[in-house]
């Protein structure tokens, strides 16, 4: 498939650096101003988290900003506005990350071609292990979206083998045990699973989860990945701002060039 | 044995890839343990030397002249722990030790689950850590106590809507991060195959020792049976092995305030959709975020529903209704005072559908409901709205 998401990794000078926004937090506004200044920061991908009530892959950093953006009127119908504001004003490629119960209550193939009309690349469904993928994948592809799928330290090398057949884009690779939040070491567990995949497979290869630092984006460039996904550590400062109002854009910003330049090597 | 991913389209394993691992590990312990005979064998001790089992079939006499039909009562109350969860909390924990785990995590609603599986952590030598939701640690402080009492761990849930749902979210997050040496006891027919299937097996014991008993009371099968139903542990092993007999089957869920208002009836009132890794009828909005459901029961306050239940409302196999609060509470006054039975508030849902369902039929019809628990645990929360004056 010659998409947005393929595009990026050819063209490539480091690992993509993969940052999120959880949709809607702590308003529609604010979230889209975010997303601007993740951009201005050198983003090479955007995630996009729409927020579900019963998040049971994250910790409490992802949990509380969802509860925000819920409290604060946050939809489904809204996360398509959202996708389509940032698609107007930028050529990274997006993706939107959510729990299968949004995607199947809004009707999988029309939750697949909403996407895709709004400008989005790549769905991740946190909840959807390969035994439920197939009716996500094929309306995946019908829309030209990438299904985006997961390899875990507790996957099977027959499983592995299995997900890497049916995913597209790239292989979201779970680098760390247990629910997102940031996460002081890196498991060491994560770096051999990334060498292993790498070997198997042609598409990109993509950690997240835990990665907080730009020492750790710098350990996953070493072994070889293809970008990296960071969420908790960004969003953690949206709830720490409180309401004093100072600006996060800066320090959010400040830890993406930071990131970048460690995937850049320096 | 049975066991399916799905019951018709219901059911499924949406959860993340991380937690695979251990679902198929425990997939496979289901299909090789639990057929052995050791296992039986230790089951067998457990159930009847120190759990109590059978429990009896009670003819409740002055049930049967009010309701003017043959009234029995399956006594789960009466089962070590006080109810019905210990069947399921002790086979489990049994599974978990024969797997080599080193700990074993549950949630829990009411209380009960969590005290079932304290006792069997104990019995088994298993460390043991219950995550409880805040409202529900407030409603059920007696339950509480006993689980601290047993050795057991209980962790405060204050996520969400604090109850069983939350609770159940933290301990699938628990899992996740622990999935190696833990294992999660689930208390119900609810989350990703194989829990609805294997926590089936467990109860289904219950429905076993009813058809044995009414046969040799009776001399013939029952013409109706209830049970209430949150997640609908109690109810699928009451049903279970009367599926395919004539025999009507009732589901009592939570009305809580009536189905326009706040209320637990997901069946009723609920619409599919994916929770807790499995693919049911939720109580949902027009987004798929889930709403929070209500009872007077803690046990029975789930905005979702085992997904074999999904499968035998849309077949209308089985029957469900709802049942207020206010149903559920002058039914627990009425068994009390009609049998000197206080039942769980829980139970309590059952009693009043059966007292619905009694009308029109004749004296010769026999009617067994599932008492699933007994109701000390609710006696200060029932008080306190009765305001000292019953």
């Amino acid at each position: 498939m010659n998409s947005r998401i393929d595009g990026a990794f050819r063209l490539r000078e480091g690992p993509l650096i993969v940052p999120c926004v959880v949709a809607g937090d702590p308003s529609f506004p604010e979230s889209l101003q975010i997303s601007r200044e993740l951009v201005d920061a050198g983003a090479d991908m955007l995630e996009i988290v729409m927020p579900f009530s019963d998040p049971v892959a994250d910790g409490p950093v992802i949990q509380q900003a969802g509860s925000r953006a819920r409290s604060a009127g946050m939809t489904t119908d809204r996360l398509f506005d959202l996708v389509r504001e940032v698609r107007a004003e930028t050529g990274i490629p997006l993706l939107v990350m959510t729990y299968a119960n949004i995607v199947i209550r809004r009707g999988i193939r029309k939750f697949y071609r909403d996407a895709a009309d709004a400008g989005a690349d790549g769905v991740v469904v946190a909840d959807v292990p390969l035994e439920e993928a197939d009716p996500f994948c094929a309306a995946a592809r019908m829309a030209g979206i990438d299904p985006i799928l997961f390899v875990s330290q507790t996957t099977s090398p027959e499983r592995r083998e299995q997900i890497l057949a049916k995913a597209g884009g790239f292989i979201y690779l779970v680098a760390a045990l247990g629910v997102t939040g940031t996460r002081e070491d890196l498991s060491p567990q994560s770096i051999d699973l990334l060498k292993v995949v790498k070997e198997r497979t042609s598409l990109p290869v993509v950690p997240g989860f835990g990665i907080s630092t730009p020492e750790h984006v710098r350990r996953y460039t070493h072994a070889g990945a293809d970008g990296v996904i960071v969420g908790s550590a960004l969003i953690r400062m949206i709830g720490d701002r409180g309401s004093s109002g100072s600006g996060p854009g800066n320090r959010i910003g400040d830890l993406v060039r930071a990131m970048k330049l460690a995937a850049r090597g320096g | 044995m049975r066991s399916t991913a799905r019951f018709g389209e219901y059911g499924g394993q949406f959860v993340p890839e991380s937690l695979m691992y251990a679902l198929n590990e425990l997939e496979e312990a289901y299909r090789t343990i639990i057929p052995s005979d050791e296992f039986r064998e230790e089951m067998k001790y457990y159930l009847t030397e120190y759990a109590g089992r059978p429990t009896p079939l009670t003819f409740c006499r002055n049930l049967s002249a009010d309701l003017n039909c043959r009234i029995y009562l399956k006594r789960e109350d009466l089962l070590h722990s006080g109810a019905h969860k210990l069947n399921n909390a002790l086979g489990q924990a049994l599974l978990a030790k024969c797997m080599g785990k080193q700990r074993i995590i549950a949630e829990t609603g009411a209380g009960q689950h969590g005290v079932a599986t304290a006792i069997a952590g104990a019995a088994l030598g298993l460390p043991v850590e219950v995550y409880m939701g805040e409202e529900d640690i407030r409603r059920q402080s007696l339950n509480v106590a006993r689980m601290h009492m047993l050795g057991a761990k209980v962790i405060a849930v204050a996520s969400g809507s604090r109850t069983l749902k939350d609770a159940i979210n933290e301990a699938l997050r628990d899992w996740v991060t622990n999935v190696q040496d833990t294992h999660y006891l689930i208390g119900s027919v609810v989350g990703p195959h194989p829990f609805p299937s294997l926590v089936r097996e467990f109860q289904t014991v219950i429905g076993n020792e009813i058809r044995e008993q009414v046969m040799a009371k009776e001399g013939r099968l029952p013409d109706a049976m209830v049970a209430c139903v949150g997640g609908g542990s109690n109810a699928i092993g009451m049903f279970a092995p009367f599926l395919d007999d004539p025999v009507e089957l009732w589901g009592a869920e939570a009305g809580g305030e009536g189905l326009a208002g706040r209320h637990g009836a997901t069946l009723c009132g609920g619409t599919p959709g994916v929770l807790h890794g499995s693919y049911t009828y939720l109580i949902q909005d027009a987004f798929g975020q889930i709403l929070e459901s209500h009872s007077i029961s803690a046990g029975l306050d789930y905005p979702g529903v085992g997904p074999e239940h999904s499968f035998l409302h849309d077949t209308r196999r089985v029957i469900y209704r709802p049942v207020t609060d206010a149903e559920a509470v002058d039914s627990f006054l009425y068994l009390s005072r009609t049998e000197g039975i206080i039942p769980a508030l829980e139970s309590a849902h059952a009693v009043g559908l059966a007292r619905q369902i009694a009308g029109g039929r004749g004296p010769d019809d026999i009617l067994i409901i599932n008492l699933s628990g007994r109701g000390d645990k609710d006696v200060a929360q029932v008080a306190g709205l009765m305001g000292g004056n019953p």
